[in-house]
């Protein structure tokens, strides 16, 4: 799979009430809260994203807050991955769980700018900066992990384990 | 093993598990909330799955925007009870019989001492109090362990915090899981396990014991726990619902990092926006003037947090340029503060009192701050916008300290009423 897109900058410690802030939580509608992603950190976020753009952090990107509207929003809102040198631990089970992809990669969240383009192998682990003409590797991800991916998330994962049982 | 290891190992079947290991593991109880149970209820409709794996095993509180703060909260909190109807949930919490979660479960003995509970909510890990491996989850993961029971985990490594000697006047467990934040910083325990030991620990009510493990999340920390003892004991015997059991680490359990702190070195603290890491001494802030006061939540709504600001505010008033909003955490928490005459004192003190909920915390509703305004409170996030306007300012603490500040009209510690 490789994705392909223009870079927005974040910096350290993005908290998930950044991300979406809770005051919009009396809703789980996903385009609803796409219309508010990453509004706390930059308020014109929401509108100067295209469909495709990809999300650049620091460390601990999406602390706080266990709600799967955070990622839920990013994916929402067209964002198509994000990068950074280190997640939160609810935040990064809760990518898997919804599909969206994220890669951790202390080199690339370092080293790639806002406007930068970049494309992402996910299969191999690379991150290809095409503006600069640099490649960083992400953390490979857990052999688990990918178990949920090819099965199409946890809960195609635990449908299929119902039906076995049953079986 | 850690007393950690040792709840997953004996919950997925082995004798031995080791960090970084992945396990399936059962849970002894799951939980999710107004905001995080829509998408489980879901989610779990596609599992396929006929029925949830017990009944008396899955807790839905509403409690973040209930009572229902608006036509959408409503909504959500209906799907709620919808479900709990629909499955016959034997733990659906209607308003009027709900509590802060995390305040409600340990209160009613429906988490104990070697449980393994998951919860759509990050401050799960309030539970490790009572010796307890209890972690924060999406609502997915609640779905999917809804209907199997199970969950996956990494066992995580371990981090020992070790609080010798004794603690400073009007000092609790807020300031040293406060102190420790702002040691160790916001992903300090990223992924880790953070076990709580010492002589300060072993003094420490079990209250306090709960407000130190709630906020393990915003060090980054997958679980925080405490062995269990005689107040662990004292604490669970007559509430437990369930028979539990008492772990603890061996002598040569292995941990990544052993950190220790002399107590009486640790202040009254205070987190200042927007971090809970960003820590000072509550003393070096008392130019700061303030907007509002919370006393409640899951980290210090409870009886004894209570109790404190009653103290502290007894015969006094808020100032006038303050509203000080206290809210009980439970129902019966609710109760025994009007019993022994705490809410008189707060309501003669010109302090609101408020029915259980979540509600400002998180800036949900009862108590959002406008733009520009700043509160003190004894809640566990500081992040921007997290009660109200993004221009708006948390500062954190303990409730002595909240109270206090709540009277000088800005941050100020007990001492300078004389207490």
């Amino acid at each position: 799979m490789l994705l392909k897109g223009k870079v927005w900058r974040f910096g350290d410690d993005i908290d998930t009430d950044a991300i979406i802030p809770a005051r919009y939580l009396n809703t789980s509608d996903p385009k609803e809260l796409a219309r508010h992603v990453m509004e706390d950190a930059d308020k014109d976020f929401p509108n100067k994203i295209q469909a495709g753009d990809i999300i650049v952090a620091g460390k601990n990107f999406g602390c706080g807050s266990s709600r799967e509207h955070a990622p839920i929003a990013i994916k929402a809102a067209g964002i198509q991955a994000v990068i950074a040198k280190s997640f939160a631990r609810i935040f990064y089970r809760n990518s898997f769980n919804i599909g969206l992809p994220i890669f951790e990669s202390p080199d690339a969240s370092e080293r790639i700018k806002e406007g930068d383009i970049i494309e992402i192998d996910a299969d191999k682990g690379v991150i290809k900066n095409l503006s600069a003409e640099e490649q960083y590797d992400a953390k490979p991800i857990p052999s688990f992990m990918q178990e949920l991916i090819i099965a199409g998330g946890l809960i195609k994962w635990t449908k299929k384990k119902i039906k076995g049982a049953a079986k | 093993m850690t007393i950690t290891e040792k709840i997953l190992a004996a919950h997925c079947g082995k004798k031995e598990v080791s960090a970084g290991e992945l396990i399936n593991a059962k849970v002894d109880l799951i939980l999710a909330n107004d905001i995080t149970a829509p998408i489980a209820i879901q989610e779990f409709k596609k599992t396929g799955a006929k029925d949830v794996f017990d009944k008396n095993r899955v807790a839905f509180i509403p409690d973040h925007f209930a009572p229902q703060k608006d036509i959408k909260a409503a909504e959500q909190c209906k799907m709620l009870r919808d479900f709990s109807k629909e499955y016959h949930l034997g733990l659906y919490f209607e308003v009027g019989r709900m509590g802060v979660e995390h305040a409600l479960l340990p209160e009613q003995g429906l988490v104990g001492p070697g449980d393994l509970v998951i919860g759509a909510d990050s401050h799960t890990c309030t539970y490790g109090a009572l010796g307890a491996f209890a972690t924060g989850v999406g609502s997915t993961d609640v779905a999917a362990a809804m209907a199997t029971g199970e969950c996956w985990f990494k066992v995580p490594e371990s981090m020992k915090f070790i609080y010798y000697g004794k603690l400073n006047k009007w000092v609790g467990g807020k300031d040293l899981i406060l102190h420790t934040i702002g040691d160790i910083g916001v992903d300090g325990a990223l992924y880790m396990a953070m076990e709580l030991e010492g002589e300060a620990i072993r003094n420490l009510p079990m209250y306090g014991r709960l407000t130190m493990c709630n906020m393990a999340i915003e060090a980054g920390g997958k679980n925080g726990i405490i062995m269990p003892d005689a107040i662990t004991e004292e604490y669970v015997k007559g509430r437990a619902k369930r028979p539990y059991k008492f772990y603890t680490s061996d002598a040569d359990a292995k941990y990544v990092e052993i950190r220790e702190y002399d107590c009486s070195k640790i202040p009254l603290t205070v987190s200042c926006p927007h971090l809970p890491s960003n820590t000072k001494p509550a003393t070096e802030l008392s130019h700061i003037t303030i907007d509002q006061v919370v006393i409640g939540s899951c980290t210090n709504g409870r009886l004894e947090d209570l109790r404190e600001a009653a103290q502290i505010i007894k015969g006094r008033k808020v100032n006038p340029n303050v509203r000080m909003i206290v809210i009980p955490a439970t129902q019966q928490i609710y109760k025994d503060a009007m019993k022994e005459g705490l809410l008189d004192i707060f309501i003669d003190a010109e302090a609101v009192v408020s029915t259980p909920t979540c509600g400002p915390c998180l800036g949900g509703h009862m108590g959002i701050l406008a733009k520009g305004e700043r509160a003190l409170a004894t809640t566990n996030r500081n992040f921007v916008g997290r009660m109200g306007h993004p221009e708006s300012e948390v500062y954190l603490s303990n409730p002595a300290v909240a109270t206090a500040s709540a009277v000088l009209g800005r941050i100020g510690v007990p001492e300078e009423l004389g207490l």
